[in-house]
This record gives C-alpha cells, sequence and structure tokens, in this order.
C-alpha cells in the first residue's frame, strides 16, 4: 500500500465545499447563510448539519480514510459522493465530472460502470445464495446469466469462499457474509470502491484478519478507495491519507504520520495522544543521510516501512541498517538509537 | 378529593361507572324523550345513497355506445359501461379456468357467439379428467417443495373426487386461481404506492381500517348493483375484500428493509423498477407473503358469502346443507374448503420460496422433467377416462368427472351421530341450552336495551377521556353518534350484547389458556400451531358443529363466535409472554421472586400491552362472526344487512349498516389501542 499520492495526476474524486443539512428549510437556509454555516444556528431552525464545508480530493489508487465518531458526518459524507443522497450545496466530480448535476440515467451508469460499495450491515439480499448475491450488481447491468455467473465464481476464488456458493446469507458468519459485500462490490470491476465501516460489526479477531484480508486485495486490485471508519487504530493500519470529521467539519486531513507528530487541532490531538507512534510513522522519517565511510549491516529496510515492523531487526543489528527505497537504491541508514528513541523516548516528551 | 381524583384513575373510573348506574336508573323509557333515544336523524341516508348509486348507474355522464344487435349508437351511462366490462373480462377468466377443468362451451362462445355455437356442437372445451387435474396438482407439489406437498396435495384432491365434491370444488377453485390473483396483484401495486408517497399512505390508511372492519355482507350489495349477479360479482366482492390484508402487510414489509440493503441496491446500479422487483419486495416477502396468505385465506371465508350473490360452487352448498342442517353433508364441503385453503397456502407459498440451480449440468430430459411427467398424466389420464367410458356404460364415468354428490358419502354416519347426541344428551343440551338463553342471555340482551342513550355516551366517552384524553372521547362520541342517529340503535345494540359477551368470555379463556401454554416451550409451541389451523378455518366452518349441538339460536352464534374469537386472544397472550426478555427473568430470579410473584410482578405487566391488542383482535373476529351468525338466524344489525341483501333498495341499507358495525369496532379499537400504546411506551417497549 505505497502512498500514490502525485498531484500530477488527475484526481479520481473531488469535493469542492460539499455540505448537506438536513431538514425542511435546508436550502433556504443555506442560501441566507452566505456560505457560513454555524450548526448551532441551523439546529435552531430545524435543520441538522450533516456534512459542513468538506473539500478535497482522492487521487487514483489512493486509500483516503474518513475517521470520526458517530454523528460526525462521515458516512454522510460517503452518501454525498456515492449520491445515496444528494448534497444540499457544492461540487463533486468524479473523474472530473460533476454528479450533481447527473439526472439518474447517467448516475446508474456511473454506478455500474465505475462504482462498488460495501455496507457495516453488509446489506446482502437475504433471498440470494453467496453466489446469487455476487452476481447481482452484473445481472443489473444486463450481463448474461452465464458469463455473471462465472464472473461471480471468480470474485468467490478471489475472497477465499470457495464451496459456500450455494448458501444463503443467514448461513454464514458475519466475516463471511463481509466477504460475500466485499466480492459482491468488486463484481463490476469498479475503479472507485466505498466502504461504510466494514469491519465495524465483526468481533475484534476477525475484524483483524479481515483487515489484512482487505489489504491483500488492495494489493493486487490498486483501486481508489475511500473507506469509513471510527475505529482510529484501523485507520492508522490501512489508510494512505486520513480525514478526521468532527460535528460535519474535517478536522484534519494528513498522513496518518502527520496526523500523529503534527495534530492540527485539540479535537485531533485527543485521538493521537494514547497511538505508539511506532506504529504510524515510517524509517523514511528517523533515518539519516548516507555516509558512505560508515559500515552498514547487511539487512536492508525499505523507507516505507512502518517502525514497529521492523524494529527488532534493527535493534538486533550492531551496526546501522541501509535504507532503500522501491528501486532498491540506497536512501539512507537507520540507527538503533533513532528506534529506540521513538520506542521509548517520546513518552515523556509526550506526558510533558 | 378533587386532586385525589385526577391522579388515581380506577377512582375515575369507579365515579363514571357509578353515574353511568344512576343514569340508567332514573332516565325514564320513554319514547321521544332524546335522553333516551336519539331521533332518527339519518333516516334519509341510506336513501340519499340509493339515488346516488342510482344517478351514477344510470344518468351521470352518458356516451354513445355502438349496440350490434340493433346496429345503431344508444346513449349509455359511462360508468355502467365501466363495470359491465370489467364484469364480462373477470367472467371471461372465471369460465375459461372452469372450462379446462370440467368443459363447457362458454368460452368459445365468448369469442364466436351463441348461434355459431350452437350450430357447431363439436366446439366446446371438453375439461381435463380429474385424474390430470389432481396428477398434475401433485407434479406441481413435487416440483415446488417436494414429495411431502405431492402427497398432500393428492390426498387433498383425491379426498374432493372421493366424496363426490369434484364439481363445485372446481367451480371454488376456478373461482379463487383468478380472484387471489388479481386481488395479491392489486396489494401489491396500492401497497407499493403507498410506500413510495406519505401523501398516497396517509389517504390509505383509514380506508384500510374502515374496509377492514365493515363486515363482508355490506360489500355484496353496492358489488350486486355495480356489477350484477354472478361468479364475476363473487369474485370482485372477494378482491375488494382480501386486498387490503395485502396492501396492509405489503407496506409493513417494505418498510422493514433496511436502508442499507436499499443503499446496496442503488450501488448495484439498479433502476427504479429493478430495485423494487429485485430488491425490495424480495426482500420484504416474508411479510408479502404473509399477505399472500391472508388473501387465499379471505378469497375461502368469502367462498360462502360470495354465493349469496351467485357464486356457484362449494359456498353455495355448504349454505343449502347449512339451511337444511345436513350436518354431514356440510361438515364435508367444509373439509373440502379447508383442504383446497391449505393446498393453495403450501403451494404459493413454496412458490415464493423456489431457489434456481446455476450448477447443475441437465440433460434434455433433465431439463423437461415436469412437463414430460405432465404430459404423461394427461396422456394416461385421457386414456384411463376412454377405458373408464367403456367400462361405465350406463351412467356415470367415475374416471372422467365424478358427478356431484355422487361419490362416497359419510353423511348418514355424522347425522347417526348427531342423532345420536340429540337423544342421549337432547334433556342436558336442551337444558343447558334454555338456561342460558333465560337467565344469562336475555337478561344481559334486556339490560343493554335498557340502557338510556345518554348513559352510553358516558360510559363510552368517559372511558375514552380517561384513557385517551379529550381526543379519544371525540372520536369515540362521534362513532356512536353515527350509530345513534340511524333508526337502528337498538339492533346495533342487540350486536353490542352478543359481541361483548363473547369477547368477555373468549378474552378469559384465551388469556388463562395462553398464560397456561406460555409457561412451557412446548406447550407453548402445540398452542400457537392449534392457533394457526384454526384460523385457516373460514369463519362459518365454527357454525356447522355448533348447530349440531344447540339448533338455531344465540347459544350457537355465541359460542362459534366464542371459539372463533378465543384464536387471537390466546395467541397474542403467550407470544407476549414468551416475549418478555430472558434477562428480565433471571434479574427476577436473583431477586428471589417465586413463579407466581415473577408471573404477577413482571410478565404480566410488562405483556399485558400486547394482550390489549389481542383483546382487540379479539373484538374485530367477534364483530365479524356476530354478523355471519346471522346466516343462523339473530336478531342484530347482521340480520339487517342480509335482509337488504335481496332488496332492490338495499344499498343504502346495507352500506350504512355496514358502517354502523364497524364504527362498533373501531370505537373500542380507539380506546384499547391508544392504551396499550401509551402502556408501551411507558414501559420503553418499542
Amino acid at each position: 500500500m505505497s502512498a500514490t499520492e502525485s498531484n500530477s495526476a488527475e484526481p479520481v474524486i473531488r469535493c469542492d465545499g460539499v455540505y448537506k443539512i438536513f431538514g425542511d428549510n435546508a436550502k433556504k437556509m443555506m442560501q441566507e447563510s452566505n456560505g457560513m454555516v454555524d450548526a448551532a444556528k441551523f439546529q435552531e431552525a430545524g435543520c441538522i448539519v450533516g456534512v459542513n464545508n468538506a473539500s478535497f480530493e482522492v487521487y487514483p489508487g489512493e486509500l483516503l480514510i474518513i475517521m470520526g465518531l458517530s454523528g460526525s458526518g462521515k458516512s454522510t459524507l460517503l452518501r454525498c459522493i456515492s449520491r445515496l443522497t444528494k448534497a444540499t450545496a457544492g461540487k463533486i466530480y468524479i473523474e472530473g465530472e460533476d454528479i450533481l448535476s447527473m439526472n439518474n440515467k447517467q448516475l446508474i451508469q456511473l454506478r455500474r460502470s465505475k462504482m462498488g460499495m460495501v455496507f457495516q450491515s453488509f446489506a446482502l439480499l437475504p433471498h440470494k445464495t453467496v453466489l446469487e448475491n455476487i452476481a447481482f450488481p452484473l445481472q443489473v447491468k444486463g450481463v448474461s446469466t452465464k458469463e455473471s455467473i462465472k464472473r461471480a465464481s471468480d470474485m468467490i476464488e478471489l475472497v477465499s469462499l470457495s464451496g459456500r456458493e450455494n448458501y444463503f446469507p443467514r448461513e454464514l458468519s458475519g466475516g463471511q457474509q463481509q466477504r460475500v459485500g466485499i466480492a459482491r462490490s468488486l463484481a463490476i470491476e469498479p475503479d472507485i470502491w466505498f466502504l461504510d465501516e466494514p469491519f465495524s460489526a465483526l468481533d475484534p479477531l476477525i475484524r483483524k484478519e479481515m483487515q489484512d484480508e482487505f489489504l491483500r486485495l488492495q494489493g493486487v486490485l490498486s483501486k481508489t478507495i475511500l473507506f469509513v471508519t471510527h475505529d482510529f487504530d484501523e485507520a492508522l493500519r490501512l489508510a494512505d491519507r486520513i480525514a478526521i470529521m468532527k460535528d460535519g467539519i474535517i478536522e484534519q486531513l494528513d498522513t496518518p504520520a502527520n496526523i500523529v507528530l503534527n495534530p492540527a487541532t485539540e479535537y485531533v490531538r485527543k485521538f493521537t495522544e494514547e497511538v505508539p507512534r511506532e506504529k504510524v510513522l515510517k524509517i523514511e522519517s528517523v533515518m539519516d543521510a548516507v555516509d558512505p565511510s560508515a559500515a552498514v549491516a547487511e539487512q536492508q529496510v525499505s523507507k516505507d516501512a512502518i517502525i514497529e515492523t521492523v524494529a527488532e531487526m534493527i535493534l538486533n543489528s550492531d551496526k546501522p541498517v541501509a535504507v532503500i527505497d522501491d528501486a532498491g537504491k540506497v536512501v539512507g541508514a537507520v540507527h538503533a538509537s533513532k528506534v529506540i528513541n521513538v520506542l521509548f523516548g517520546g513518552r515523556t516528551e509526550q506526558a510533558s | 378529593m378533587i386532586e385525589l381524583l385526577r391522579e388515581r384513575k380506577y377512582l375515575q373510573f369507579l365515579l363514571l361507572i357509578v353515574v353511568f348506574l344512576l343514569m340508567c336508573m332514573f332516565i325514564p323509557a320513554t319514547d321521544g324523550s332524546w335522553l333516551w333515544r336519539l331521533p332518527p336523524l339519518f333516516k334519509q341516508l341510506p336513501i340519499a345513497i340509493n339515488n346516488g348509486v342510482d344517478y351514477l348507474m344510470f344518468d351521470w355522464w352518458l356516451v354513445d355506445v355502438y349496440d350490434p344487435d340493433i346496429e345503431e349508437y344508444e346513449k349509455k351511462p359511462v360508468m355502467r359501461q365501466i363495470t359491465r366490462s370489467i364484469s364480462g373480462f373477470v367472467l371471461f377468466l372465471i369460465e375459461l379456468v372452469r372450462e379446462i377443468m370440467l368443459g363447457g362451451v362458454k368460452t368459445i362462445v365468448t369469442f364466436t357467439g351463441w348461434d355459431w355455437a350452437t350450430e357447431n356442437q363439436w366446439a366446446r372445451l371438453p375439461g381435463l379428467p380429474w385424474t390430470v387435474v389432481a396428477g398434475g396438482a401433485m407434479i406441481l407439489g413435487y416440483r415446488l417443495s417436494g414429495i411431502g406437498l405431492a402427497l398432500f396435495t393428492g390426498f387433498a384432491f383425491g379426498y374432493i373426487a372421493v366424496f363426490g365434491q369434484w364439481e363445485p370444488s372446481m367451480q371454488t377453485l376456478s373461482f379463487v386461481l383468478i380472484a387471489a390473483p388479481i386481488a395479491i396483484l392489486l396489494g401489491l401495486m396500492l401497497g407499493v404506492w403507498a410506500f413510495r408517497s406519505k401523501t398516497v399512505e396517509t389517504v390509505m390508511n383509514p380506508l384500510l381500517n374502515i374496509a377492514q372492519i365493515v363486515p363482508h355482507f355490506s360489500y355484496l350489495i353496492p358489488v350486486m348493483v355495480f356489477f350484477g349477479i354472478g361468479d364475476h360479482a363473487g369474485a370482485i366482492a372477494t378482491i375488494i375484500f382480501a386486498t387490503p390484508p395485502m396492501v396492509r402487510l405489503t407496506i409493513l414489509g417494505l418498510k422493514k428493509v433496511s436502508p442499507e440493503v436499499t443503499e446496496a441496491g442503488k450501488m448495484s446500479g439498479c433502476t427504479e423498477w429493478q430495485l423494487l422487483r429485485t430488491v425490495l419486495i424480495p426482500t420484504a416477502r416474508r411479510d408479502i407473503l404473509l399477505g399472500v396468505n391472508q388473501v387465499i385465506m379471505q378469497c375461502l371465508a368469502m367462498v360462502v358469502i360470495a354465493s349469496l350473490i351467485g357464486a356457484k360452487g362449494l359456498g353455495n352448498d355448504l349454505l343449502i346443507a347449512l339451511n337444511r342442517l345436513r350436518i354431514g353433508l356440510a361438515l364435508e364441503i367444509g373439509v373440502c374448503i379447508v383442504l383446497i385453503a391449505i393446498v393453495l397456502d403450501r403451494l404459493s407459498l413454496a412458490w415464493a420460496n423456489k431457489q434456481t440451480d446455476y450448477f447443475a449440468d441437465q440433460s434434455f430430459k433433465e431439463r423437461y422433467k415436469y412437463s414430460i411427467w405432465f404430459s404423461i398424466v394427461v396422456a394416461v389420464g385421457i386414456a384411463v377416462a376412454w377405458v373408464g367410458s367403456l367400462f361405465f356404460k350406463e351412467g356415470f364415468n367415475y374416471l372422467n368427472i365424478i358427478p356431484h354428490n355422487k361419490g362416497i358419502t359419510t353423511e348418514p354416519f355424522w347425522q347417526a351421530g348427531v342423532d345420536w347426541l340429540w337423544d342421549t344428551f337432547f334433556y342436558t343440551l336442551k337444558g343447558f341450552n334454555e338456561w342460558f338463553i333465560v337467565d344469562v342471555l336475555i337478561p344481559v340482551k334486556n339490560a343493554y336495551l335498557g340502557m338510556p342513550v345518554i348513559a352510553t355516551f358516558t360510559l363510552a366517552m368517559g372511558i375514552g377521556y380517561i384513557v385517551g384524553g379529550i381526543r379519544s372521547a371525540l372520536i369515540v362520541g362521534m362513532y356512536l353518534l353515527f350509530i345513534a342517529l340511524t333508526e337502528w340503535w337498538d339492533r346495533a345494540l342487540i350486536t353490542a350484547y352478543l359481541m361483548s359477551m363473547a369477547v368477555l368470555i373468549s378474552g378469559f379463556i384465551g388469556i388463562v389458556l395462553g398464560t397456561l401454554c406460555a409457561q412451557h416451550p412446548t406447550s407453548t409451541r402445540i398452542l400457537l400451531t392449534w392457533c394457526d389451523t384454526f384460523q385457516t378455518f373460514p369463519s362459518f366452518i365454527y357454525l356447522i358443529p355448533v348447530m349440531m349441538l344447540f339448533g338455531v339460536t344465540d347459544t350457537s352464534v355465541l359460542i362459534a363466535i366464542v371459539v372463533y374469537a378465543t384464536i387471537p386472544a390466546a395467541r397474542y397472550t403467550v407470544v407476549g409472554l414468551r416475549s418478555v426478555p430472558e434477562s428480565l427473568h433471571d434479574a427476577g430470579s436473583m431477586a428471589g421472586v417465586n413463579r407466581v410473584q415473577r408471573f404477577l410482578s413482571i410478565e404480566l405487566p410488562l405483556s399485558f400491552p400486547h394482550i390489549a391488542l389481542g383483546i382487540n383482535q379479539t373484538v374485530v373476529f367477534a364483530l365479524s362472526m356476530v354478523i355471519i351468525g346471522a346466516l343462523i338466524g339473530t336478531d342484530d344489525l347482521g340480520q339487517l344487512i342480509l335482509g337488504s341483501l335481496s332488496d332492490r333498495q338495499g344499498v343504502g341499507n346495507g352500506l350504512v349498516l355496514g358502517f354502523c358495525v364497524a364504527f362498533i369496532g373501531l370505537a373500542i379499537d380507539q380506546i384499547l389501542r391508544t392504551w396499550a400504546n401509551q402502556r408501551k411506551a411507558a414501559l420503553g417497549l418499542e
């Protein structure tokens, strides 16, 4: 899951000042407010602000996580972008096309060709078998039964559910049901993948397993992903970038490392306080410049490796370990002392 | 004192009852006194309705219609044209199905005309031998569900054939096979419409409420006026009666679909229609199927009632058998109806749950297995019928169609049973019957009739006020006022008396039975199975055995009502008690309660709102049965409705009487439902 942020590429999803306000006279209130939405004032008028001025971009192959507690508007934002609800104001572009101005037909076409979505409660069709559920988006699209069944069978293999084709959702465990949900959302081979708290309804152990599975899939498929969760650890573990939301406002949008190192607001800082930094920081952030004269160990680490995963190896080595980039070129060296500092040093500083 | 009264509801009730009794005692029964009886100001209402209907049918919006007989255009009212074409269409469908099963000439006549059909005697549908119909049904059962359903279907059709009820049964079946699908489709469409539009739902809700509680008979009269008499009229009345529960359950089911499932459908790229057809309706199928089930039950419940306006078949025969007190025959016919009900119910259920196997690599023979089997059955059936025609040279060909009432009959056995019962227990039964009528029913009836109208209003509105405040009091008052202003207040009191007696007894039996059975999972299951089974029987079936014992009296009607109306009371009690959360039982046990304490202090209070809803259902069941009771002779509103059926100007009377009955039910519904909802809210149950 290498971060493929490159501002040169065209963003897949672009939100520009998106608002979602619930209530009967939302439109009118919105017009009167001149772009300055005050949640308290709106509430008095019987409106609830779901999303308040969200602007961001998601680039091809990027995994953006929207993190927030319940009621923060994260799911609403996701639904605005998939247009399951219509944003009250603002612009949303999918691959350059304004989806708010699309008519129903165009929208259906877009969903049939480019979007897939996974739901918290799995949202499988209870009357269809595993196979039929996965084939459903294809059949809706008009793919022949034979072809759709074949493609669905491939998807079943992809999510390791072989042998359960003819089970009904009610006969599967939660983790298996969500595998079906994932397979269904991927059946049409979408470019954009929406996941709305996909693992929140699962037990902790299964959740971990599913996260690994998810990372494996993303490694193979490299979709552009919008992932909603309320679990900060999950966000840190999976995300290329994280958007932290509170009361409909995006408090901070940055890479996990930057959020932990430089929380933008007090609210974000509270989340990051307890986070062990070795779990988010990459080797890159603690490496020294290459010193050709110094001896290095035989082992090498990737500059994108999370410190925690390679700490033991570095600490066991009596010499600094060389750091390489994607191309295998040595770009620096990391000393055990730096790693020790991250592992144990930060605590006092944070506590003070 | 006032403070105390404000806080304590039971004191309010006490005061209310004292006031009520005082009124009853001191208001004299003088004609013309408004305190005693209100003047029948709505006397003109039925006449106005009649005139309105007449205008609609004969004078409203005349259009030019070409009449092929006189080869000229004629002015005809558009309403009549519309209802005529609907009638024609429905009748054609029914005749088509009927003639496939039994043979006949009408379908061909529809396309060619009588003259041609008379000239060409060969041109008639021959009708399938009964063996083919039964075999086909068995194959269908096997295909949809398996050997169990196939055997049951075979048994049911075998029974019908053997007992010589084949012809009326097929007539009934053809009628149901047309009415039920139309009602299901119509209900589904209306339900979806109401689901998608808030306005439609708001308009439809009160209409559904009234439609479900207006007695069956009342529908018949307007249907008769608009559509005439015959199978089509029966089918249309049935459709009108069977559609509301379907609409209700469709709305309920669609509302229960989780929003995420809907979103999943949308994100899969469904169009509106695909979403509805492949996501919403199948996901809501549990409730929708319940609706289908209800429709089938209602259709068969209407079989007898529809025969009053000319529907042929089992219903007609049953009615005649009942009127002639041929209990054995009535029983056999009743079993036929029940069997048809169960077969249709199981088949529709199995069809809805059918799955496709995508991996089976089938050969031609496998794929068309059932069609091949059916062809074989047709061939064999026809061959057997032909052989039969050689064999039974004289008289009837039993291998083709078993003629009506020429099968085996157990009637003498049942008749002997009835005779034996009468001979053995004559004095006991008669004694009980007389005692019950003279010492219980008549005094209660007189007490009801002796209530001054003002006292009744005070009592009903007072209860409404105590339970639900001024709003409930006014609603209840409006319902009663309508009844009081018609000329049938006394009749309504008789209906109320029969109904309330039955509800008291049913409620008591139901709650006691439910409570006892709720103590153990096994007995709970047994009771629920019994409830399901009994509910499958059309209501008038209950009249058969009680007539056996008590003849044509109020006792019979009352007992039939009690048996029928106990079902919901028992069911709701058992379900209510069993749905008390396990954790509360545990909490009780840990607090050291014994069984009785647990029942009184935990289970009963928590389940009481649910039980109250059961009593509400009991009221509805009892009311509908009181009216059906008119078939064996009562002197309440039901009898008048039945009477207006044979009256040319009966539409107005029938409808107003129907509304009277409905309003009794709705007034009670208003009070019980408000109270149950309050309790539920207070207990945090919903």
